[in-house]
């Protein structure tokens, strides 16, 4: 029971970080400058990073029978347990700029609480993206404050993609029905409503120094549906892209 | 009007007008210092568009610090630099005669080598 729930909470963790740092690698040579343009593309690069230690994990402790390729990529849809957050595709950049905000903040609160986790890999993997994600969160908290601040329209655009991504990016920590209670029991971490709590408290200070409003979160409805394999349409044939390459040839030594 | 969208953000629409520039409307240039390890120099790498001297440093981190070792950056806006004219260069000649100015003029390392020796010996005994 405690394997499968591990492997719901890692398969989770990693689709989030693989496919966003897909969608966020979709602006390289395309970002506003290009000083962004590198920044932006080496920490979608740190997401796929992430996501490939998690599959890794799965796979050497067994707690999938295919390899760590394979899962990532030649899983059928209703297999991938993202949010549905990460799906959509990119907007403008203040939706993207939004959404690496709201999620990397919600990363960074996940591994800060695995540094206590029981599970060790998971414990060692916090220690070692600690740094990264420090650097991401500032990234993303200088963009919004700088954005904030740059007149009418930027602020205007800032406050409009917070009101229409809270809700999505509060379906990142919906609650797995099965596996909950053995994981905060076995106190792999402390499970997906202190999460939000802390990510609440922690994306609140830096959206008060910018000015703009938290919508009323206890009003919002969740994107939930993506722990379960339901997706938004945006994902299937973002899959196809992804694998494209790949399925051409799933025996190939690369 | 310009096709060139950074020209039409100059506002050049009237030339008697006073031209306003909002904050962070132009990006400046900073310099970049990237040091090696805790107590070393920081040492000239580059430069970076900001439009402040947070997102220089931001910046800064991926485009300098992610290679080759890094344990701090500074960043200092170009403008704030203060250098001598090209044309100045005549300053900095050397005289044929005064070469006793260079530090490579010195013979020392025989003198250091004998010290060291003499250090490990002491050290030998002890």
């Amino acid at each position: 029971m405690l394997n499968k729930a591990l492997t719901d909470l890692l398969t989770k963790m990693a689709d989030d970080e693989l496919i966003l740092g897909h969608r966020n690698s979709e602006w390289t040579g395309l970002g506003p400058v290009m000083e962004e343009d590198i920044a932006f593309s080496s920490m979608a690069q740190d997401k796929i990073g992430h996501a490939w230690a998690l599959y890794n994990t799965l796979e050497e402790k067994q707690l999938i029978t295919q390899s760590a390729d394979m899962f990532a990529f030649c899983r059928p849809e209703n297999e991938f347990k993202c949010s549905h957050l990460v799906e959509l595709p990119n907007a403008g950049y203040d939706f993207s700029l939004m959404r690496h905000f709201l999620f990397d903040h919600a990363e960074a609160v996940r591994y800060e609480s695995l540094q206590d986790s029981s599970f060790e890999p998971l414990r060692n993997l916090s220690k070692k993206v600690k740094g990264e994600l420090k650097y991401h969160t500032l990234h993303a908290n200088a963009w919004v404050l700088q954005l904030s601040k740059g007149g009418e329209e930027s602020y205007d655009r800032m406050q409009t993609a917070l009101n229409e991504i809270i809700g999505l990016a509060a379906g990142i920590f919906e609650p797995s029905k099965d596996y909950e209670d053995i994981l905060i029991a076995e106190k792999v971490y402390p499970g997906e409503k202190a999460l939000y709590t802390r990510w609440l408290e922690s994306i609140y200070p830096v959206l008060v120094k910018a000015s703009l409003n938290l919508p009323d979160v206890a009003a919002l409805t969740p994107g939930y549906g993506g722990r379960q394999g339901k997706h938004t349409s945006y994902l299937a044939p973002l899959l196809k892209e992804m694998g494209e390459v790949f399925n051409l040839d799933v025996d190939a030594s690369w | 009007m310009s096709l060139d969208p950074r020209v039409n953000r100059l506002k050049l629409g009237d030339p008697t007008a006073v031209i306003k520039v909002e904050a962070g409307e132009n990006w400046n240039v900073y310099e970049v210092f990237h040091q090696e390890k805790r107590g070393a120099h920081h040492e000239h790498v580059g430069c970076v568009h900001a439009p402040d001297p947070q997102m220089a440093l931001i910046f800064a981190k991926e485009q300098f610090g992610r290679r080759k070792k890094c344990v701090n950056l500074w960043v200092v806006k170009s403008a704030d630099i203060l250098a001598f004219d090209s044309e100045d260069e005549d300053m900095f000649a050397n005289n044929m005669e005064k070469t006793y100015r260079d530090a490579s003029g010195f013979k020392v390392m025989e003198k250091i080598n004998k010290f060291k020796q003499s250090k490990g010996a002491t050290n030998h005994v002890k």
